[in-house]
């Protein structure tokens, strides 16, 4: 929305590649044959691929592509969308998803970051202190640690510490998306989506979250659905390209930005030639 | 120049004054609507101030409501009024949670909602009649407090059930989706954001409710509330006089009421309806002062 990929000159070769690639791990979300409907309308179709531990998987798209679905699927939330159906299998830390019970502890190990930040009308602290609440913690100097702790992490805590008790939903826009990702933090997730988190955020705001998730890759696993190319190129190790609700292709981020892409449509689209 | 570009031509001229004249005309429609509310207050005032004292309020009625005052009626009012509540609130607003945040739109949601639509249609002497049937005898409640209540409350029901819908469904579904994704429960999110943000509907459904309770008098005339009583009553499966009941006594059923009386028992009923809004309304305009996002 921001034109922000004029901003910054795009990016040499990642430095410490190779300590990257060392750091990630074997998959931690298994994807096959994935097709998700909305009553008669498919969204996705026969999609099949995986996301390592550690690594910010990337997708990128244009509009209906089926990114969105995807992660809504990751987090079960056909249970909410009555018209939702989904086929195929996704596996989570070696579980298939369908035949999760607990959908809510599910949940809880994945986090979620909406394209339009939501700040929940509670105070700052209550937001951040939702989740772990919710799990059941009760002990003030663990909520207070909490708190303080993922809010940091958000690059929120110096702009909202000496105001905690006031309302979240009243933060600017920019705030609050940095209060939806301590949020989610605060589950303690082992997964983080983001959904074009920068799409409402100003392209400051949005460098210093691209700073926190370059940290937050060496705890957890993240997939980043984006609108803006170059974000992918700045942040995912590997980055899938979603068109028409099929993914067209997985690689390397670093060789389908060299030109390496092995669909014509995908070398387009990163080069922007369409969408 | 500007004067050319600027003067209207005759079509423009013509809409300014059509524009002009429309609005005057529903300002004075508008204005119509304050004439009977105005005209019945102030006929109320001008007629039963006289008959308004402290001792009218605070004695038994005598002869039959001719003499006396009317303290048994003013009590069993707020007795009816709160059983009525005490009924339709917690029942109205479980059921407009689950319409609003469980239920799916598939028959059975679509026939309840065609069946609140039909409750609230429903003439309030089919209610009574019900009442009678359900209330005094089926359920053995006998004429009763208790019986005339649950009369009100099944009939103010929809009112209570409608409004407290309409206010679930203003709080945002990002709200609730954000809550979702956290692996909170639909219950824990209609208890953490979603109820805490509807509080000024379900005031509104309250309001509403009381009116409506505190003015019927048909469905109370054959559940519970009785002609002449100098006692007050001593709990729910005790009968009890009412105002709106001993009003429509005094003005037609009473031979040799003074003049100022059932002007009176009118104010009383709309002062005692005026006070309870205006106490819902105050909460209200806390409620809403507060942007909350």
């Amino acid at each position: 929305m921001v034109g922000e990929t004029e901003l910054q000159p795009a990016p040499p070769t990642p430095p410490h590649a190779e300590q990257r690639r060392a750091e990630i791990g074997a998959p931690i979300l298994t994807v096959e044959d994935l097709t998700i409907r909305y009553g008669n309308k498919v969204a996705l179709a026969n999609a099949s691929f995986e996301v390592r531990k550690h690594e910010i998987f990337g997708i990128v798209g244009p509009a209906n592509s089926g990114k969105t679905s995807f992660l809504r699927a990751l987090n079960r939330m056909d249970e909410f969308v009555h018209t939702m159906r989904v086929d195929g299998r996704v596996s989570f830390a070696g579980r298939d998803l369908s035949t999760v019970r607990n959908l809510y502890a599910l949940r809880r190990m994945i986090g979620v970051v909406f394209p339009l930040p939501v700040g929940l009308p509670l105070s700052i602290y209550d937001n951040v202190a939702l989740a772990p609440r919710l799990a059941g913690v009760r002990n003030r100097s663990d909520l207070d640690e909490t708190v303080e702790r993922c809010l940091t992490r958000a690059a929120l805590w110096d702009e909202v510490k000496d105001r905690l008790q006031s309302l979240g939903s009243l933060l600017s826009g920019g705030q609050q998306q940095r209060l939806t990702i301590a949020r989610a933090l605060s589950q303690d997730p082992q997964l983080l989506l983001l959904d074009e988190f920068s799409i409402a955020v100003d392209p400051v705001t949005t460098m210093r979250i691209e700073e926190v998730l370059k940290e937050l890759r060496h705890e957890l696993t993240i997939v980043l659905v984006t609108n803006l190319v170059q974000q992918a190129r700045r942040l995912a190790d590997r980055t899938a390209f979603f068109l028409n609700g099929t993914c067209v292709e997985v690689g390397e981020t670093e060789r389908l930005f060299a030109g390496g892409a092995k669909d014509q449509r995908t070398a387009d689209y990163l080069e922007g030639r369409f969408g | 120049m500007t004067d050319l570009t600027f003067s209207p031509s005759r079509t423009e001229q013509r809409a300014l004054t059509n524009q002009r004249l429309l609005r005057l005309g529903f300002l004075a429609v508008t204005l119509l609507l304050l004439i009977p509310a105005g005209a019945i207050l102030a006929v109320l005032v001008i007629e039963g101030a006289p008959g308004m004292t402290w001792e009218f309020l605070t004695e038994m009625p005598r002869d039959g409501g001719a003499a006396g005052g009317i303290a048994t009626a003013l009590v069993g009012t707020v007795w009816l009024t709160a059983t009525a509540l005490a009924v339709a609130l917690p029942l109205g607003v479980a059921a407009a949670i689950y319409l609003s945040e469980y239920a799916r739109d598939n028959w059975l949601t679509r026939t309840i909602n065609i069946a609140i639509v039909n409750l609230a249609g429903v003439p309030s002497i089919v209610h009574a009649l019900f009442g009678v049937g359900a209330f005094v005898y089926f359920m053995q409640f006998g004429k009763s407090i208790l019986a005339a209540g649950c009369t009100l409350a099944v009939m103010t029901l929809p009112v209570v059930i409608v409004s407290t819908r309409e206010s679930l469904q203003a709080v945002p579904h990002s709200f609730r989706e954000a809550c979702w994704n956290m692996g909170a429960t639909r219950w824990q999110t209609i208890w953490r954001i979603v109820l805490p943000n509807s509080g000024s509907g379900i005031l509104t459904g309250l309001i509403l409710c009381v009116c409506r309770a505190v003015g019927e008098t048909a469905p109370i005339m054959f559940t519970g509330a009785v002609f002449l009583r100098q006692v007050f009553p001593n709990g729910l499966f005790d009968k009890s006089m009412a105002l709106s009941l001993h009003l429509f006594n005094v003005s037609t059923q009473v031979t040799d009421v003074p003049r100022e009386i059932p002007f009176a028992v009118a104010l009383t009923l709309i002062l005692v309806v005026l006070s309870m809004n205006g106490v819902a309304i105050y909460f209200r305009m806390k409620l809403r002062g507060r942007k909350k996002w």
